[in-house]
């Protein structure tokens, strides 16, 4: 029998199979932050409302996300809702809902941090209230809360593998099978299939990581 | 420029009352019974992908395994054809919500038959038998429960064990683990003292990782290991125990058995300490 744990990373179709584990993760994961993206930006201007009742909801909303563990929320959707809707759709939503929340608060921050007297010298140059967020409030925030929306979308990837306990097959399920069925014959197989999933996750979180670079520097000057 | 906020937070506003409403609109419980089954032309059991020799999944991506064995065996008695099971592939944290939500027909995943998961699952005649075992390092090897005093154990989330050490040794720090993969590590890395788990899937292991052995074999009370339905499916439950009477002539479990558990166990456990035939404990 072949004793070099590597082979277990390419025996029959494991290879295939973590492969396609990737795929899940990174559809639910890429999904959910472009969704948590879009709608974290409504939303965080939304949560500057003058109201204070909308204020309150959105409020309800971000701390019911954030005390809630990810795990309960996906036994909730999946388990007590039951709609018949796929693990891993289901995850979708629950990723959406979560990333959603804390992208708000982020917006939030930054919309906040902005000096007042630029809203109000957008207001004094005659721009309706959708142009001064289009042109002034928006772009400045979008720099300053990249470091805190990519640091989400990381912990959002490496989050998926709790998918897992609603029956949605990723990569890391795959990697504790293989490894499961193999270390009898290859008592290194979790080194090698750890250290190669590892990879996997580096292959999807560092592009992020890259793109935030590039973008920061690119809106430097 | 009031009316964009008033829109956005109108929005926002109905999104959270379909949520909530959403969460009110319970669906009724489904007739998952045999016609359903029938109609569909496919059984859904609940196994497990990471748990050989009774639940896993091959390098070609194939569930097999005791439990999987005998799940064919059904499928084929039920429908007409082994393929027609479809595998659904459960965590042993979760095994009671699938059958509660009906997202599965059937479990058959090592489940073990406790008073508390009588209250709401409802479990036909058992087919196996276990106990509970303590595996250690032959260096420091615990084989008494009171050795564990002051040492951490390690165990699995929503398994008897954490169960048993809970209510009866609260005084032992319990480190607890999702997944058996994370539990047997974390023993190959000294993270425990020892590890406590089925004595038959301790005895597999130990028997191909040198330098463990199980200390303590039997501990607690004999448990058995049983089909489970979502509870009410009677029409279900009957056709399980029926089937089960039925395997009995021609010996199917221990057939099972020799298929499974034989290649994992060799001769360090006997078939009959292990398998019951017919649903009934001899």
């Amino acid at each position: 029998m072949d004793s070099s744990g590597i082979s277990v990373v390419f025996e029959g179709f494991n290879l295939l199979r973590l492969l396609n584990g990737l795929l899940v993760t990174a559809r639910i994961a890429l999904i959910s932050v472009f969704i948590s993206g879009v709608l974290g930006i409504v939303l965080g201007i939304v949560m500057t409302s003058k109201w204070k009742a909308v204020r309150s909801v959105c409020r309800i909303y971000l701390e019911a996300v954030r005390i809630i563990p990810i795990l309960v929320w996906l036994f909730i959707f999946y388990f007590t809702l039951n709609l018949e809707l796929g693990g891993e759709l289901v995850s979708i939503i629950v990723f959406s809902l979560w990333g959603t929340a804390e992208m708000g608060d982020i917006v939030r921050g930054a919309v906040e941090s902005l000096p007042k007297h630029q809203k109000e010298s957008g207001a004094a140059l005659g721009l309706t209230y959708v142009q001064i967020y289009q042109y002034i409030i928006i772009p400045q925030t979008v720099r300053r809360l990249l470091p805190a929306a990519i640091n989400l979308a990381t912990r959002m990837i490496k989050t998926t593998s709790l998918v897992v306990l609603i029956g949605v097959v990723e990569v890391l399920k795959v990697g504790q099978q293989i490894i499961e069925r193999s270390i009898l014959e290859v008592p290194t197989a979790s080194f090698w299939i750890y250290g190669f999933i590892f990879l996997l996750y580096f292959a999807i979180c560092y592009p992020v990581s890259l793109l935030s670079k590039r973008l920061e520097r690119k809106w430097q000057s | 420029m009031k009316k964009t906020g008033r829109i956005l937070a109108a929005v926002l506003a109905v999104v959270l009352a379909l949520g909530t409403l959403a969460g009110c609109s319970q669906k009724s419980a489904q007739q998952s019974s045999l016609e359903t089954i029938k109609k569909n032309g496919k059984i859904k059991v609940g196994v497990f992908s990471d748990k050989p020799p009774f639940g896993y999944v091959d390098a070609q991506g194939k569930n097999q395994g005791f439990d999987v064995y005998i799940a064919k065996r059904f499928a084929k008695d039920l429908l007409g054809d082994e393929s027609k099971v479809e595998f659904v592939l459960v965590e042993a944290a979760s095994r009671v919500e699938y059958l509660q939500s009906g997202k599965v027909d059937l479990i058959m995943a090592n489940f073990t038959v406790t008073d508390e998961r009588k209250e709401k699952v409802d479990f036909a005649n058992p087919y196996m038998k276990v106990a509970l075992g303590i595996v250690s390092p032959d260096g420091s090897q615990i084989t008494d429960v009171s050795q564990l005093k002051g040492k951490k154990l390690i165990v699995n989330k929503g398994t008897t064990a954490e169960t048993y050490f809970t209510k009866n040794y609260p005084d032992i720090e319990l480190l607890k683990y999702d997944q058996n993969t994370e539990a047997f590590q974390a023993l190959k890395d000294g993270r425990g003292a020892a590890l406590a788990h089925d004595n038959t899937l301790l005895f597999a292991w130990a028997r191909e990782n040198s330098g463990y052995t199980v200390g303590v074999s039997s501990l607690g009370e004999q448990d058995t290991i049983a089909p489970a339905v979502k509870k009410g499916d009677k029409e279900l439950l009957d056709w399980v125990n029926n089937e089960l009477t039925a395997l009995e002539k021609e010996k199917f479990i221990h057939e099972a058995y020799d298929a499974a558990l034989k290649p994992a166990y060799g001769d360090s456990v006997s078939a009959d300490d292990v398998v019951i035939e017919g649903g009934k404990i001899q």
